[in-house]
Parts: structure tokens; sequence; C-alpha cells
């Protein structure tokens, strides 16, 4: 079973957009849609790692910021001729709290 | 002997409990009913047709006097129970008491009142019972202003009584789109059409700072400053579960009062039901569910088994004319799919949500006929595989035409403008095509439309083919995947059609996603801007990365700040600034740009504000090195120290800096002003170029030194600055009305023509003079440093991380 932790109020994010999340493993961004769904991925673009968490989200797609891979937040998927996969993290709203994975709040087994 | 069975609430969920108790076995206890209302049960959903006046009271009782003395329940009507003595199983109300073998708690939920200034003044109401209801009808609303705040399924249900009575209403509402939790952005804006129609002001995106007023509230203030004046005011905010006997009485109490499957509290000899209750970490809005739990109740108190298992409920919001569906959740899963149908031409939208095959959610608005068979199928977990292709036109449907992307264009009315340029409406392009001119260059003979900038071409073919019918058009290439309609098409339509926001152009031209792309988006966003500077809100979220964060990214994803430098000039107080920021916040490279201003590159996100705060005392601005906007005037020391200077070269550009920063265009502007024909602003490659000359200003435009090199085109000589000024205004604005999102002057330029342009600002003084006016008016709302916007202490957080996990970790 997953553990959660609270990352913050879901407000906190705006609609459409996404904020980070420091954690030991690297930056998460978690991210909001317009209907309030959220989706933590690795904040590291596969092609050249570009800041996912600054690109422009539209529907449950985002595009990163510095050349335009588009990636499916579901499944952390490139869309159309990209390839290339990020990683996604269990998280979930609870009474407009987020609560992300606790996973990501230990250290990586060593 | 009969057990006591003691019931603290008559809602409309004991009541339903009851029914079923009394029907299955009427002899098992001596029933004792207290309500807080002095009545008893009423069908609470219909309190709205009360508030409308299209129902009475007496319509919506459920269980009257007769009723309640034929099933011989003593009824405490007017009681609130104000204590639970657990250990006697005595329950008091300040009249009364009775004992109890089984209590059942079914107190609802109060509504939720927003901490504000002047929430307690007389003529501020919330929307539960039967006299907040009569409260807003006696308040006589013909005629006076009434402000709901809560645009949800409640506010809105209060906002449609109290305009049906003649009110003049407004909703306030704190998130982007009506019913955010029911609705996507799409159905909130259709939503929003229709009561706007109905004379209802809509402010979404609004919070409430406070209600003003001395004895009795007069108006309602927001924090942006907008004040609503209110004879009345409703707060539907929220509600919240009413728990406070139980927690008084030490029950296990979380959001609500927490039962097992069974309904039964942690005191076993106590139950709960409706919507005070918490099952499974889940609490309840609406009565589909407290109606099963009514059964499950009925059947635990008679000793039979049964579980509570709580289905997924579908919402309507019952608004006479305002058709809307939404059922399912719409969080969360991996792999899910969207099927989407607009008929922007009948203000219907459809939206489904699958998962594995199987609908999740369904969002619809406009027509909602086929809402409760996808219900069903969603339900039911239905495998949909087979009837994909067809599913979103519903059971009735099988094969057929795909949505028609002319439909947008076919409802124009005839009247609504199509050509720009030559005043040529939809009417009389089809009156030509009637009359025989079936080809666009007959057309354009006969009425002129798109033989001017020729944009509007697209749309002049599509009225034509519409005319036609249906003959196959060559299709115009789209804005992106998500539409059919060109660039140059959505600008017109935006205005034609009165186009207000992003949601509205994706559901009125059909858009084929559910929210654009990052192609459209950015565009749709400077279209919309750049029409109505004064109504539209600029959507952050539609913008690229360096326009959110007014600074460009870089390719490690720190940012590069580059301070305004008016027309090239500084002073040694803002260097020394510029190199106080750069110590300060460890900047690794400070360089001098092609633009006559100082780069700070490398810089993290989370100093962004505080850089910009430390700038701005200096006096320095944004140099908006990021934007589709003005970057930079570059200028040469011209007349004031140029043994060759002509004009002040220098303070003409710092004044055009000045005038146009901070407008947004449809891709970067950049000018140049040199104070002789030696030209060292090499201003004849820029967007904008001035030559000054002892005769005058020589203005040029549309050259190119990026990816294309072109000389600029002279577009105006004159003698007068001033007059130099307002021709360069006017260029832009012409610019920014009518070219393509992402082509810069010389590119459109190209496409419209030198001489259309001329004869728009230079030969034409009215038409120039009203360019220069409608920038104007757009300025007054964008001539402004961002970074003063988000270096305040409440915007500062908003840059850093969400939060930092890593510090648990070090634990
Ligand atoms: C900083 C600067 C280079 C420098 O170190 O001097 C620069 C840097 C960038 N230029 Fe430039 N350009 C800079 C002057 C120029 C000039 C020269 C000028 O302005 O006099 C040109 C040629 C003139 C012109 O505008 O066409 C120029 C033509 C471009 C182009 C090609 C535009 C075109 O339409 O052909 C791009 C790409 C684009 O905009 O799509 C570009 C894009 C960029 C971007 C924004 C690339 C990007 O998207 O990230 C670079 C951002 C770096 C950063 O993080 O700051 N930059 N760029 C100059 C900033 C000037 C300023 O003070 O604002
Ligand atoms: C205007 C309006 C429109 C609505 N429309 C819809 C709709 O279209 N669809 C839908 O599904 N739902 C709708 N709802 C919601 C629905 O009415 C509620 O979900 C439902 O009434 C909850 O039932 P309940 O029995 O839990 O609480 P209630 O019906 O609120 O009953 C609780 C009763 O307990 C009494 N009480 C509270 N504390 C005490 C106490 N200490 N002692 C004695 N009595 C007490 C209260 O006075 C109240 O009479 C609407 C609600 C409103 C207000
Ligand atoms: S020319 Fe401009 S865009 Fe190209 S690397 Fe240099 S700064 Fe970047
Ligand atoms: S780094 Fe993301 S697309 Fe290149």
């Amino acid at each position: 079973m997953t553990l959660f932790v609270d990352i913050g109020a879901l407000d906190d994010i705006p609609q459409q957009g996404a904020r980070v999340v420091k954690t030991a493993q690297g930056c998460i961004a978690v991210f909001r849609t317009a209907d309030d769904t959220v989706f933590a991925l690795d904040d590291r673009c596969p092609h050249k790692g570009g800041p996912l968490s600054e690109g422009i989200v539209h529907g449950t797609s985002v595009t990163c910021p510095l050349h335009n891979w588009v990636f499916d937040m579901n499944s952390g998927q490139a869309q159309g001729a990209d390839q290339g996969m990020v990683r996604t993290y269990p998280i979930r709203v609870e009474a407009g709290r987020v609560l992300i994975s606790a996973r990501l709040a230990t250290r990586k087994a060593a | 002997m009969k057990k006591k069975l003691v019931i603290i609430g008559a809602g409309m969920a004991s009541g339903r409990m009851l029914e079923h108790l009394l029907e299955a076995n009427p002899d098992a206890y001596d029933v004792t009913l207290f309500n807080g209302e002095p009545r008893g049960n009423y069908n609470r959903l219909m309190l709205s047709p009360v508030l409308s006046g299209e129902k009475t009271y007496d319509d919506i009782v459920t269980h009257d006097d007769d009723w309640y003395a034929a099933h011989g329940v003593d009824c405490r009507f007017g009681e609130p129970v104000v204590h639970i003595d657990r250990d006697r199983r005595i329950v008091h109300s300040n009249l009364s008491s009775a004992e109890y073998d089984a209590l059942v708690i079914a107190t609802g939920s109060a509504p939720f009142i927003i901490p504000v200034v002047g929430k307690e003044l007389p003529g501020v109401v919330t929307y539960r019972d039967l006299e907040d209801t009569n409260a807003m009808i006696d308040a006589g609303m013909a005629g006076k202003e009434a402000v709901v705040i809560g645009g949800g399924l409640l506010g809105l249900e209060a906002a449609a009584g109290m305009a049906a009575r003649g009110a003049k209403v407004t909703v306030i509402h704190l998130m982007g789109h009506l019913m955010e939790r029911q609705l996507d952005p799409a159905a909130g804006y259709l939503l929003q059409k229709d009561l706007e129609r109905r004379g209802i002001t809509v402010h979404c995106k609004g919070a409430t700072k406070a209600i003003m007023g001395h004895g009795q509230a007069e108006a309602v203030l927001l924090e942006d400053g907008t004040v609503y004046p209110a004879d009345l005011v409703c707060m539907a905010v929220g509600i919240r579960p009413e728990t406070r006997i139980a927690v008084d009485a030490h029950l296990e109490v979380e959001r609500g009062i927490t039962v097992d499957d069974t309904l039964r509290t942690s005191d076993p000899h106590i139950f709960a039901l409706g919507e005070c209750v918490e099952h499974r970490k889940q609490l309840f809005g609406l009565v589909a569910p407290l109606y099963d739990q009514a059964k499950v109740l009925a059947k635990t108190l008679l000793g039979e088994a049964a579980e509570f298992q709580p289905v997924q409920t579908a919402t309507k919001l019952k608004v006479t004319g305002c058709d809307l569906f939404s059922a399912g959740d719409f969080a969360e899963g991996e792999g899910r799919e969207d099927i989407v149908f607009r008929d922007p031409g009948r203000g219907i939208y459809k939206r489904l949500v699958l998962e594995n095959d199987r609908i999740i959610g369904v969002v619809m608005y406009g027509d909602t006929a086929d809402g409760s068979w996808f219900y069903g199928l969603m339900k039911d977990g239905a495998d949909i595989r087979e009837m994909r292709d067809t599913l979103i036109f519903g059971p009735a449907f099988q094969g057929g035409a795909a949505p028609d992307p002319m439909a947008a264009v076919a409802a124009l009315p005839p009247e609504a403008e199509i050509c720009g340029c030559n005043g040529v409406c939809k009417g009389t392009i089809v009156q030509a095509v009637q009359n025989g001119a079936t080809t666009l260059d007959a057309v354009r003979a006969c009425t002129k439309a798109s033989g001017s900038c020729g944009t509007c071409t697209g749309l002049v073919k599509q009225v034509m083919a519409l005319t036609l019918g249906g003959a196959v058009v060559e299709a115009p290439t789209g804005m992106c995947k998500c539409t059919d309609h060109t660039h140059e098409d959505v600008r017109r339509l935006i205005t034609s059609m009165g186009l207000k926001s992003i949601p509205a152009v994706l559901q009125e031209l059909g858009w084929k996603t559910v929210g654009g792309c990052h192609s459209c988006r950015p565009a749709l966003n400077f279209y919309l801007l750049a029409e109505w500077p004064l109504d539209y809100q600029d959507d952050r979220q539609s913008r690229f990365v360096n326009e959110r964060n007014h600074a460009n990214i870089q390719k490690d994803g720190t940012y590069s700040v580059v301070p305004r430098m008016w027309g090239g000039v500084t002073t040694p107080a803002e260097l020394r600034a510029i190199a106080d920021a750069a110590d300060k916040y460890n900047v690794p490279m400070v360089k001098v740009t092609g633009g006559q201003r100082i780069d700070l590159l490398g810089v993290r996100k989370e100093d962004l504000p505080h850089m910009w705060a430390d700038l701005n005392e200096a006096g320095l601005v944004s140099g908006h090195a990021y934007s589709k906007g003005l970057r930079t005037v570059k200028t040469c020391v011209g007349s004031e120290f140029c043994r060759f200077g002509t004009q002040d070269s220098t303070g003409l550009g710092i004044r055009l800096e000045k005038l146009l920063w901070g407008s947004w265009t449809p891709h970067k502007v950049k000018l140049g002003v040199s104070g002789c024909p030696r030209n060292c602003a090499e201003a004849t490659c820029k967007d904008v170029g001035v030559i000054c000359v002892d005769s005058g200003y020589q203005i040029s435009v549309a050259g190119a030194a990026g990816m294309e090199l072109k000389e600029t085109e002279a577009l105006a000589a004159t003698p007068s600055e001033d007059e130099a000024v307002e021709i360069i205004t006017a260029f832009v604005q012409l610019y920014r009305e009518s070219a393509k999102y992402l082509d810069r002057p010389y590119k459109w330029v190209a496409k419209v023509g030198l001489d259309w342009v001329k004869d728009r600002v230079v030969a034409d003084l009215e038409s120039r003079r009203a360019l220069v006016a409608r920038f104007e008016i757009s300025q007054s709302v964008y001539r402004k440093d961002p970074w003063a916007e988000h270096s305040t202490t409440s915007e500062m957080p908003k840059w850093a991380p969400l939060a930092d996990l890593t510090l648990e970790a070090a634990e």
C-alpha cells in the first residue's frame, strides 16, 4: 500500500500550472489541470533535462519549455514522434490538500 | 414492549429512513423526532423553485401533521437537541428530553460563513432552509441589487431564483469558472453565458474582502478593489457537517460523524446518517447516497444485515434553461482519455473521460438528454470499446457524420463582419454568391471582401462554401492540430462573435481538444488581450515559460535578468545596483547584450523576485528581454554630443521606449533611432527604424537581422518629432491588431502590403489617431512593471518550491 505525505494545499498550485517539490531523489513537478486533477512527474525532461514544471499544461499533457516535447502526464510517455519517458509518482488530493507518495520523503535506499 | 427510537433532525435523510422503517415494521419502535426547524419534513431540494416563485412551501412538504399523527411519531419541532447523555441514554432539548434505546443523529450540515468583515450585518443570508428562502423573498427583490457569494450549485440556484423575482444579481466566485467541482472550464463557460444572458453578472476569480454597510448590508468589496452594491448578500460558499452535539458527546468525529457500513457511530446505541456523517473518509452533499443510507439504516435498526456502499452520483442544476449534467470522478487515473464533442452553433458541449475502455466521468452542457445513458454505462462499468467511435453521439446514434468544422461560420448572423478592411458582412457575401459570384475573385470584385489585407480569405471561402452548399474549398491549414481555423480566422471570429476568454474560443470555434495546446494557447491569449484590453484577464498559464516568469529560461533551468536601460542610457547608481545584485545572488555571468543593456545570466528561480525587488529599489524595471512585446530601442548619442547629430536621437529613443514598453505584440518588436544617416544605431534593420536628418525624421519599417536579413522600407518622413511618434505608435498598434501570432513585422508587412499599412498609419489621419487611441487604452492596462507585481511579500513564496522533502529525509 502506498503511504502519502502532505505537501501543501491544492490552491497553492495554479490551475494549468505546476509547483516543484524538492526530494532526496531530485525535484518532482506537481501539476494541477484545469479540472483539478494532480500529477507528479520527475521535473527533468528526458530530452535535455528541461524543467517540465515550467511547461504549458493542456488537458492532461505538458509541453517541455525547452524544445516542446509533449508528455502525457498519466503515463509519463512522450507523445508523437518523440521517444522518451518521465517517471510518475503516486499523488492525490484529499480535502483540498495534496498528498504525495511518502516514499519520496525517505532517503533513497543505499 | 416497543423499543424507544429518538431521531435528531427531521431532514431529507431521516425522513426517508422513517418511511422505510415504518413500512417494514410499524411496531418495532416508539419514535420521538426532534427538529431544529419549527416544522417537519419538506423537500429541501425544492427550495429553489420556492425561491423563484415556481412553487410554494405547501407544494414541497413531504410529511405533514397527519402523517406524523397516523404513524404515532412524537414530534418535537422547533426544539434543537442540545445535549446527549450517553451514560443514561437521554437526549435533551431546552424544553424537553427523551430516553432512547437507539438514537439516530441526522442533523445535516450548516452553511459555511466566510470570516469577512460585515458578515453579521442584517441583509446577509445563507441558503439552507425555509427561513433563509423566506428572508430572500421578503427582501422584496424586484429592482434591488443582490450579490451571491459562491458560484456552486446552491449559489447559482439562489442567483437564478432571485433574478427570476426581478433582482439585479451578481455572482462572485473564487475559482476560474463556475461549479468547478462538477464542470470543466468549457462547460463552466457555457453555463456562465446562459446566466449572463438572463441578466446575471458573473465575476470569477473574485475573492470577497468585506461586506460594507451601516447597520445593513450595502455593498460587497473584493480583494481586487471591485465593489458591487448589494441590498442583499447571500453566502453560498459551501457547507460543513453539523456535528456539534456529536462532538460534545465525545463520539468519534473527523470532518463528519464517523460511521461504519451499518451506519453505526463509535457508540453502539447511536447511529447517524445524512450530510452530518463521514463514511470511509467520504462526506456527502447530494441526496442520492443519503437515500441509500436511509434504506440501510432502517434495516440495521430492525436487526437485519445491510451495508452501505456509496455509488457515484450525478449532478444537475435546477435552473430552468441551464441544462447541465456532470457525473463521475475526473481525478487521477493512469491512461485516461477524453472524447469531446462541441456544437458551437447550438451551445453544446459533451465530454467523456475514459479509462480502460470504461467511462469514468461525464460532463455535458446544452444537451443532456443522453446523460443518464452515459451515467448508466459508467455505473455498470460497461466496456465501450465496440461503440467507441460513435459513443459520444449517444444511444440513438449509429454511424454518421463527424462534427462540422464550419459550424461556427454557419452560426454567424448575416450582419457579422467578415472583412474588416472593407466592412463587408456575411450577408453581403452570401448575397453575392447567390447572385452568381462563385469564385473568390468574383466575390472580391463585387464585394471587396478579402480584397485588401487578405487575412480574411479563409473566412470568405468558408462563407462561400456554406452558401454554395458544401462545395469543397481547399482546406485552409489550421492554427494547430486543435482546430482547422487559421490564425487570421480565429482573430476575426474573436472580434465578430465577441469571444472574451479562452474557454469561449475553444467552445464557440469547436476546438477538437479539451484545453488547446502549447501552440494555440499563447496565440489565443495574445489575440484576446489585444482585442479586449479592458475586459480580458491575461491567462498566465497560457504563456510560454519566459513570459510567465518574466525572465528567459536557460538550458539548465536557471534564468537571465535584463533590466531596462531606456534608450541604452544608464547611470552610475543603476550600474552599482546591478553590480550589487550580481554579487548578492552569485550571478555566474554578467554580459552586455546586443541590445544596449546588461544581462545577468544564471539566476535561480526562487531568487528572481528578491533580485527584482532590489533592482526595483534602484529604479530599474523589467527589460522584457523575454517577451513578444517591445524589447529595446537602440539609440546613438545624436545631436546632444555627436558632431554630426541632426536631432536628439537618444531623447527620441527614450521617449519611444517609455511610450511603447509593456505592450504585448504578435512577436518581439525592436526599434533603432540614429542621429544621422551614418546610422550607428543600425536603425535600418529593425522592426521600426528612425534616421534623423536636418529636415526631420525618416521612418522605415519591416527590417530583419535575425534568421533573415532585410533592410527596412520607407514608411514616412516628417519634420515633427510628435508626428513621428504618432506614426510609429499607430504602426505598432496596426501590427498588434492584424498580424498573425509569431509573425515579425517584416513577415506581416509582406502579407498585407506596405501600401495598405501606409494608408492606415500615414495617409488617413483619422485612422492613425484611432489606432493611437486604441493603443493607449491597451497601455492603460499593460504599461506596468511585472517585476513589481511579482516581488510583493504575498507573491514571493510562489516562486519557491512547494515543499522540501529532503528536510524530512534528513531527520
Ligand atoms: C541576450 C542576447 C544576446 C546577447 O548576449 O547579446 C539575445 C539572446 C537571445 N536571443 Fe536574440 N539576443 C539578443 C539580441 C538579438 C539581436 C540583436 C539586437 O537586438 O540588436 C537579434 C537580431 C535582431 C532581431 O531581433 O531579429 C536577435 C535575434 C534573435 C532571434 C531571431 C529572431 C528573428 O525573427 O529572426 C531569436 C529567436 C526568436 O526570437 O524566435 C532570438 C532569441 C534569443 C533568445 C531569447 C533565445 C531563447 O529563446 O532563449 C536568447 C535568450 C538568452 C537569454 O537567456 O538572455 N534572438 N537577438 C541579446 C539581447 C538583446 C536585449 O538586450 O534584449
Ligand atoms: C436549496 C438547496 C437545493 C438543493 N438541491 C439539491 C439537488 O438538486 N440535488 C441534491 O441531490 N441535493 C440538493 N441539495 C442538498 C440536499 O438538500 C441535502 O443533501 C439533504 O437535504 C441532506 O439531508 P440531511 O437529512 O442530511 O440534512 P437536512 O435535510 O439538512 O436535515 C437536517 C435537519 O436537522 C436539523 N437539525 C440540525 N441540528 C439539530 C439539532 N441539534 N437538533 C435538532 N435538529 C437539528 C436541521 O434543522 C434540519 O432540519 C440542496 C440543498 C439546498 C439547501
Ligand atoms: S545567437 Fe541568440 S539564440 Fe543563438 S545561441 Fe546566441 S544568444 Fe542563443
Ligand atoms: S529538454 Fe525537454 S524538449 Fe528538450
